[in-house]
């Protein structure tokens, strides 16, 4: 049995037995268990993923086995990953474990939580591992759907317009996404939806592309924050609950420039080298844009859900470059973008738990008050700057020499456009940590608050050791990842 | 004559059978045995349904060509059944009241009576026979719809159903009369020979057909009746008339174009594509809007005829077998969701959305259920409406239609919304006063608990599929 099916299982077992819990501690008991599994489970892919390839297995996709599921449609359910994947995966199993433990405090509806929360990572994982467009897709969209409920029944604010919001602009962005998938499945003549070998016969035609790139892009563009359909993000993450503001910003984001990436450019080099200079200024607006939200906002979520748009637009300006640096980088910021998030909302859940108002007006001298948790703030807010030692300087760093490789003048503007994000990231971190972190307590009902509690230091702990892990010995994981990209760039260089 | 004719019939015969037991029953059973009236009546059409459920293997044509059987019928009457059989159980309640329990058994022979007309509707080879049966389902129809004659609404949407249906099928008969008058025959095997592209008669013929059968499937514009009389109607009739009755239709409408006007294909194309359109379009803005829960199903089931009718407009192979598998499908979906309100109704009388509002504290379970039809019904994976949707818009995209796919995603999304209003309501909205916890009878329960397992399983297991696939190459 092919070991990536097993990152699929689990969270149906998850969900089974969550289904038949009585009482909470066995909620707990049953994520905890499930969550530890999968984290297991990537570390051991990940050590054989290194053994395989260090064995010299150079083909494209390792662990590659495919059930046949509807056979008359072609639809095969083909597993497989590479490096960009094992990447995901351990990402994604960070997330969920520290996740869990995030949300370890929830009482309202403890069950049904954690049963969307597993449907969400069962979407998220079988994303990953998968390499059927059909699959891909639907796992794609079970990752969707669970954030309504979600956001709208433990969500804060104005959770049902932003629950109502983020569903429809990411469920609209799907549908284009069908078509996009079937005008690539039959474009390309093809007898299986598996990308590689939609790849390998490479026979989209021309016109095809043009038509189907632009749907596929946008389509998981929209996931991945494009300007101008960034919108649903900085409602739907201010008002999620910690744990889903954390798998969906952390991850799911992800999955629009992996999808980006593996489908749209890799099947149709043509399209994505003519008309990535669009979407290139888009993403460079979103980079921009974001960071100069960020600034002007005063809800800590909200600075927060700006400052993802700005980064994760980097991932699609990295990829947008064409280049293996610039790739590779890319999928380096998926990965720290996604724990520096990931520990920023979780944070920013455990303050808003205590102070119950994010607002940077209101909170002030929290170092004093609760130096665990402000620590681990400045810790994600200098990793989000990008300052060496942490996951943050690594990836963008690589994307930025990367993007610079371009000798034109109009990548090169670009990047230097692109580039200024840092110093707008370093103003909007550096003010809110001096504002809210630092200083005198002015309110003195702050004063009995207490420090966190073990759950969310283990948390808050587990990221921040994957953080300095990432920023601190890059090299295992670049190669990897290096290696990975390669195929993809290669079939963007135009013969 | 040569009787081994009727072995092609066997489905109608048996169902014939089961109609006579049941009304022989309800003559002779005493007020104790009356009580076992809907055990009886389920355990007939169960022992129907899994004694015709396998195809015999030959197609063949029995009474000169006026009666069809391809493997094909065998599995959508199958289908039909199958729907029957989950109405029976979630009427039970309904039936067992007051004012209808002494009409059991008029009910039990009125639905089997339509199902026997849908019959013969389906495996119809002359135009004759296919009118019989569409009148065959009909008439008995509108007696069902008002069953509740006491109820001023029920009494309503039964005379407006027989007026609005007489309507159609005059308009279908002068269609037909065209037919006639251009090919001097009603054979469905005669007539394609001598069908030419570019006739206006003919396409006149096809016209007047497609109005009086767009009136079964309720497509816009011929849908006027449709949300009147889902709302007057009975609960356990309308979820018949939303999923039964369309499917039949439907399935007829396949066979009759990809039968009899195949020469025709450019015409009908460019026809069905516009009401497919306008179909899916008009269904959803209407259902924005819909307060009460029946009149918000009445016009999300006219949005779904035009999905289903994204699997008519290639005329392919794959194209019958996705939209066989998209009626079975939304069928599931949709007898939970009425199900739900079935037995909501029953017991409380509240049919409005606003007095959903806050159920899933107090009916959990019930919630649940209905959210996942819901999202069924959207085309939302894991459950199997994500597939039925996947594999008509593949259909229609294998066949070209790539714009009017597109069209029927975009409207994919304003569909979500209204679901989604829906389970907003259930979920999030706060309600005072809500529906008190409901105790579900044995039927519901057994009933809810099939469709929850085929919302579930007729996606992942791709059997089911395949087996309509494999079937699909008689027609």
């Amino acid at each position: 049995m092919n070991i990536l099916l097993f990152f699929v299982i689990i969270p149906i077992l998850m969900i089974f037995f969550l289904w038949i819990s009585k009482n909470r501690n066995q909620i707990r008991g049953i994520m905890v268990a499930g969550s530890s599994l999968l984290l297991i489970l990537a570390g051991i892919l990940t050590y054989l993923y290194l053994t395989q390839r260090a064995a010299g297995d150079t083909a494209e996709m390792l662990f590659r086995s495919d059930y046949s599921w509807y056979s008359s449609l072609n639809i095969k359910l083909s597993l497989g990953v590479d490096g960009i994947s094992v990447a995901m995966l351990i990402l994604s199993s960070i997330i969920v474990f520290t996740g869990t433990f995030a949300s370890w405090q929830l009482e309202n509806q403890t069950k049904e939580f954690f049963l969307w929360f597993c449907l969400l990572s069962l979407g998220v994982f079988g994303f990953f591992i998968t390499i059927d467009l059909f699959t891909m897709f639907m796992f794609y969209e079970i990752a969707l759907i669970p954030m309504y409920l979600l956001i709208g029944v433990w969500g804060s604010g104005k959770k049902e317009y932003a629950a109502m919001k983020l569903t429809l602009m990411l469920m609209g962005a799907s549908a284009i996404l069908i078509a996009g998938i079937l005008g690539i499945y039959f474009a390309s003549g093809a007898t299986s939806m598996n990308i590689l070998e939609i790849a390998k016969a490479g026979n989209i035609p021309h016109d095809a592309q043009l038509i189907f790139f632009p749907m596929t892009f946008l389509g998981f563009g929209v996931l991945g924050a494009l300007f101008p359909f960034h919108t649903w993000s900085p409602d739907g993450h201010a008002s999620a609950p910690t744990a889903v503001s954390m798998l969906h910003a952390g991850v799911l984001m992800k999955l629009g420039g992996y999808g980006c990436f593996r489908v749209a450019m890799y099947l149709m080099p043509q399209a994505a080298n003519e008309l990535g200079w669009i979407f290139l200024i888009l993403t460079s607006i979103s980079v921009i844009y974001g960071a100069f939200s960020a600034i002007v906002q005063t809800d800590l979520k909200y600075i927060n859900a700006y400052s993802s748009v700005s980064h994760c637009g980097l991932v699609l300006f990295a990829i947008l470059m064409m280049n293996q640096t610039a790739a590779t980088g890319a999928v380096l910021q998926m990965l720290s973008h996604g724990l520096m998030t990931a520990l920023f909302f979780a944070l920013i859940g455990m303050i808003y738990g205590r102070t119950h108002t994010r607002d940077i007006r209101e909170l002030s001298g929290l170092m004093k008050i609760m130096p665990f948790l402000s620590v681990c703030y400045v810790i994600a807010g200098l990793a989000n700057l990008g300052l060496p030692g942490f996951s943050g300087f690594v990836a963008e760093m690589t994307i930025f020499v990367g993007s610079f490789q371009h000798t034109d003048i109009f990548h090169r503007v670009i990047t230097i456009i692109a580039t200024t994000s840092i110093v707008i990231t370093a103003v909007y971190i550096l003010r809110l940590i001096g504002r809210s972190f630092y200083g005198e307590v002015k309110n003195p009902e702050h004063l009995k608050l207490t420090d966190a509690t073990w759950d969310e230091r283990l948390s808050a702990i587990v990221l921040i050791i994957a953080i300095v892990a990432l920023g601190v010995a890059p090299l295992w994981m670049n190669n990897m990842i290096g290696d990975s990209v390669l195929p993809i760039v290669k079939a963007l260089v135009i013969k | 004559m040569d009787y081994s004719q009727f072995l092609y019939m066997k489905e109608e015969v048996s169902l014939i059978v089961v109609m006579a037991i049941l009304f022989l029953y309800d003559l002779i059973a005493s007020e104790k045995a009356r009580k076992y009236f809907s055990v009886v009546a389920c355990v007939l059409l169960g022992a129907h349904i899994i004694y015709n459920l396998i195809p015999t293997s030959t197609p063949g044509s029995a009474f000169g060509g006026m009666y069809y059987y391809t493997p094909m019928m065998t599995i959508i009457k199958s289908i039909l059944t199958f729907g029957t059989l989950i109405v029976f159980m979630q009427a039970d309640l309904w039936l067992k009241r007051e004012d209808t329990k002494f009409k059991q058994g008029e009910f039990y022979f009125l639905i089997l009576s339509t199902l026997l007309g849908m019959f013969f509707m389906i495996a119809s080879g002359h135009f004759l026979m296919f009118f019989l049966g569409l009148e065959m389902a009909s008439i008995p129809m509108s007696t069902l719809i008002a069953f509740d004659k006491y109820r001023h609404n029920s009494a309503e949407a039964g005379a407006k159903y027989i007026l609005t249906a007489m309507f159609s099928s005059a308009l279908l008969l002068f269609g037909l009369s065209f037919l006639y008058g251009a090919c001097g025959t009603l054979y469905f095997e005669d007539i394609p020979a001598l069908l030419t592209s570019g006739n206006y008669m003919q396409l006149a013929a096809f016209v007047f057909f497609i109005a009086g059968i767009g009136f079964k499937i309720s497509i816009v514009p011929f849908h006027l009746w449709t949300a009147d009389v889902y709302q007057g109607a009975p609960t356990p009739v309308t979820s018949y008339l939303s999923v039964i009755s369309k499917g039949s239709a439907v399935f007829v409408l396949l066979t009759i174009l990809m039968k009899v006007f195949a020469p025709m294909v450019t015409e009908w194309q460019n026809i069905i594509y516009g009401l497919i359109v306008i179909t899916i379009t008009i269904g959803n803005l209407f259902a924005l809007r819909q307060k009460n829960m029946k009149r918000f199903l009445a016009f999300s089931s006219i949005s779904q005829a035009g999905y289903i009718l994204l699997g008519v407009i290639g005329g392919t192979a794959i194209g019958m077998a996705s939209l066989v598998y998209y009626v079975l499908v939304y069928m599931v979906a949709n007898l939970a969701i009425f199900g739900v309100i079935s037995i909501i109704e029953q017991r409380t009388e509240k049919v409005s959305m606003d007095d959903y509002n806050g159920l899933y504290k107090t009916n959990p379970k019930l919630t649940f259920l209905t959210t996942l039809a819901l999202f069924s019904l959207a085309g939302i994976p894991p459950f199997a409406g994500f597939f039925s949707k996947f594999f008509v818009f593949m259909a229609a995209f294998k066949s070209g239609f790539i714009v009017l796919v597109v069209i029927a995603l975009l409207n994919t999304i304003i569909s979500l919304y209204y679901y989604l209003l829906v389970v907003k309501a259930m979920y999030i909205n706060k309600n005072d006063n809500p529906i008190e916890p409901i105790k579900t009878d044995c039927y519901t329960k057994i009933s809810l608990t099939i469709c929850l397992i085929g919302i579930i399983g007729l996606g992942i297991a791709s059997i089911v599929y395949e087996t309509i696939t494999a079937f699909s190459y008689g027609m």
